[in-house]
């Protein structure tokens, strides 16, 4: 059969940043709001204050066939995240609508409602339950999720004391055992060790070969989503980009993107910046998403019209809240102040990328060392995104969540 | 059923097997209806919330559900020490312990329902913004659990009165209309408090003060009979006033005051209505604001 499983048609949801992201509202503001309400209205301006308003979404439609399994892609703040919570029911959308025929289940976090006091065998019937599931349902299969999590010995032991991988697989196990005609997942199959997640993936090629259920799978993880899914649908910026087969969609995902191909800069005193952009190891184009702990390096190319004497090459990365991030320099880096004249290309190496997860924006200037004047300045030249991966002996990925940059390599017991 | 194609309608379901059920999400402006048919289907995971609810209260605890029974006890003593010897507080012409205890159940009922009820949605915002459930049965839980404490109490009070000797009339029967009732009023404020206070976070501290305030407008240390007959009326419109008297009338064999317990009786269903519609009100926008 092939009728429309989930069909969206025109969904937008509107944030006003002003208000309600993030923070609640302070009793204060609206006891304020509501005493100068009236004499707002007697001196005539508009009774609310112009709030800064933030499509996270905007007219997005797509069709989704039963039995099909579709990867959701798109960078940090493309609008996935807000997508599946509308699909999920969580909120409500502003405009549009999308009907939904079957069961839905939905997975944004693994393990729910867990309780840390609670033991393995209680929880998993409190999450199953909040998952969906009736307590009947959940008995049956109770042998088959205790024996997928590898929990046998550890039943009665409340969770608080479960090691954080054991955890994780009491609380996939439970939501792997879900029966939904349409089920919504959000990457959690980014959890647990290289082992588990290859059981997990496994579990959920299961799951949606089976052509019967309809999947719903946002992931960072291309591997993944190459594995799993037929289609894909791309989010940027809030809009549907590109949709369709599951290969074209990722292939559009991971092509260099636009800044990474900007036109050169050139500076008053001659100097051009012809491109620069963050490569894999003597890779040839420029990436858009670089994963995190991988190596790469950035490399800049410019010239000058004229010789240019006792040049140093400074290059600056902000966070996506404008925070700068790091700085880097030629000298320190082992290329002492130089005369630029020719074309040349300048190679940063990053061993290994340590910036967390999320977007970065790089700068590029060029200076001398000796008056601290600045010869050529290319602010947010270009773009790059850190994938969240799961850290060698880790359980979970570090995302955009945990902060900036990884500052620690090891840890021992003394 | 009667009008339509009945044919058209028996193929699509054969169809797709399992009851095809058909979801629409779309914003929905205005009041929100109450979906009873989606509360009746997640009866289960009401009882596992408070199952949960009930378990790790006491899961850590040495004496474990014993709290459940010394808390009561204790507060009862004081009381009566402290009101019923040295203030000398009257007592309706029954032994001030008994007294105090028959307002006391009601009273630690509302009082810790309502606490816990309104920190329950910003005690579990992963309940909120990682899951879609019915959001009403979370402050209800904290109620339902609330209720295995109030059966314990009843326990002890059975033992109370058998001490004085105190045997309960006929009215003793209308005590489970009573508790729907005290039920009803406490979802409604428990209710209206959780949903408010995920918007306005200044709630944790409004309401222990609240509830604080509350017990000296509640006749649960002293009689109504204490204060001016034309104010009942006004006393009454607190729920837990006509209630109170009204639980003390049943076990006692006092007499009824039959227009407090109506105002109050009206007042609860009100508190219930409201809680219930403002709750679905605001329900959409836990989500965007926890």
């Amino acid at each position: 059969m092939t009728f429309p499983a989930v069909k969206v048609e025109g969904i937008g949801k509107l944030y006003d940043l002003g208000k309600s992201r993030g923070q609640a509202d302070s009793l204060r503001t609206a006891i304020t709001n509501m005493a100068t309400a009236p004499f707002r209205r007697l001196s005539g301006r508009s009774s609310s204050e112009p709030v800064e308003e933030f499509w996270a979404l905007r007219d997005v439609n797509f069709e989704v066939k039963q039995g099909e399994v579709v990867g959701i892609i798109g960078r940090n703040g493309a609008g996935k995240s807000t997508l599946l919570k509308i699909l999920s029911r969580i909120v409500e959308p502003t405009v549009g609508r999308a009907v939904m025929r079957g069961r839905v289940a939905s997975l944004l976090e693994v393990g729910t409602g867990f309780h840390p006091e609670l033991t393995g065998r209680e929880n998993i019937y409190l999450n199953g339950s909040i998952l969906g599931m009736r307590k009947r349902e959940i008995a049956q299969k109770f042998d088959e999720i205790v024996e997928f999590a590898e929990v046998e010995k550890f039943l009665d032991t409340p969770v608080k004391r479960y090691s954080s991988g054991m955890y994780v697989r009491l609380a996939f196990a439970v939501a792997a055992h879900l029966e939904p005609e349409i089920l919504i997942v959000d990457e959690v199959l980014a959890v647990g060790d290289t082992e588990f997640q290859k059981k997990c993936i496994g579990k959920m090629k299961d799951i949606s070969q089976g052509g019967e259920r309809t999947v719903l799978f946002v992931s960072h993880n291309m591997g993944a989503v190459r594995a799993l899914c037929t289609s894909g649908v791309y989010l940027a910026n809030g809009t549907v980009k590109t949709q369709g087969d599951v290969e074209t969609v990722i292939g559009e995902y991971l092509k260099p993107n636009e800044s990474a191909l900007r036109s050169s800069v050139v500076s008053k005193y001659g100097i051009e910046l012809h491109d620069a952009g963050i490569y894999a190891p003597s890779g040839r184009d420029p990436l858009a998403v670089v994963y995190f702990l991988e190596p790469c390096e950035v490399r800049i190319r410019m010239s000058a019209a004229q010789g240019f004497a006792m040049a140093a090459l400074v290059v600056r990365v902000y966070d996506d809240l404008g925070a700068l991030v790091s700085t880097f320099c030629s000298c320190e880096e082992g290329v002492d102040a130089f005369t630029m004249r020719e074309e040349r290309t300048f190679l940063f190496d990053i061993n290994s990328m340590q910036l967390m997860p999320g977007q970065y924006s790089v700068s590029v200037y060029i200076y001398r060392p000796h008056d601290g004047q600045v010869y050529l300045e290319a602010d947010s030249f270009f773009d790059f995104e850190v994938l969240p991966a799961v850290v060698p002996g880790g359980m979970l990925p570090y995302t955009h969540q945990h902060g900036v940059a990884r500052i620690v390599n090891g840890c021992k017991l003394i | 059923m009667t009008s339509g194609r009945p044919e058209e309608a028996a193929t699509e379901h054969a169809d797709h097997h399992p009851a095809a059920v058909e979801l629409v999400i779309r914003p929905r402006p205005g009041w929100i209806a109450i979906d009873w048919k989606e509360l009746w289907t997640s009866r289960e995971l009401l009882g596992f919330l408070v199952w949960r609810d009930v378990k790790v209260r006491y899961k850590q605890a040495v004496l474990g559900v014993m709290w459940a029974v010394l808390q009561p006890l204790f507060t009862m003593l004081i009381f009566t020490a402290i009101f019923g010897k040295f203030a000398k507080v009257p007592s309706d012409g029954v032994p001030y312990a008994a007294f105090v205890f028959a307002g006391l159940i009601p009273w630690t009922f509302f009082s810790n329902s309502v606490t816990q009820a309104s920190q329950s949605l910003i005690n579990q915002q992963s309940l909120l913004t990682k899951i879609y459930l019915p959001r009403i049965l979370i402050p209800a839980a904290s109620i339902g659990g609330a209720l295995v404490d109030l059966a314990i109490s009843f326990g002890i009070f059975a033992v109370i009165l058998m001490y004085y000797g105190i045997v309960p009339g006929w009215g003793v029967l209308l005590v489970p209309v009573l508790l729907l009732v005290t039920v009803a009023a406490t979802l409604g404020i428990g209710m209206a408090l959780a949903a408010i206070t995920v918007t306005y976070r200044d709630f944790r501290f409004v309401v222990p003060f609240m509830i604080q305030s509350w017990l000296y407008i509640s006749p649960v240390i002293y009689p109504v009979s204490v204060i001016p007959k034309e104010w009942h009326w006004a006393l009454a419109i607190n729920p837990m006033s006509g209630l109170i008297e009204a639980y003390r009338s049943a076990f006692f064999g006092l007499p009824w005051d039959i227009s407090s317990l109506c105002i109050s009786i009206a007042s609860s269903v009100v508190l219930l209505v409201f809680g219930l519609f403002y709750f679905r009100k605001t329900e959409r926008r836990f989500a965007d604001i926890a």
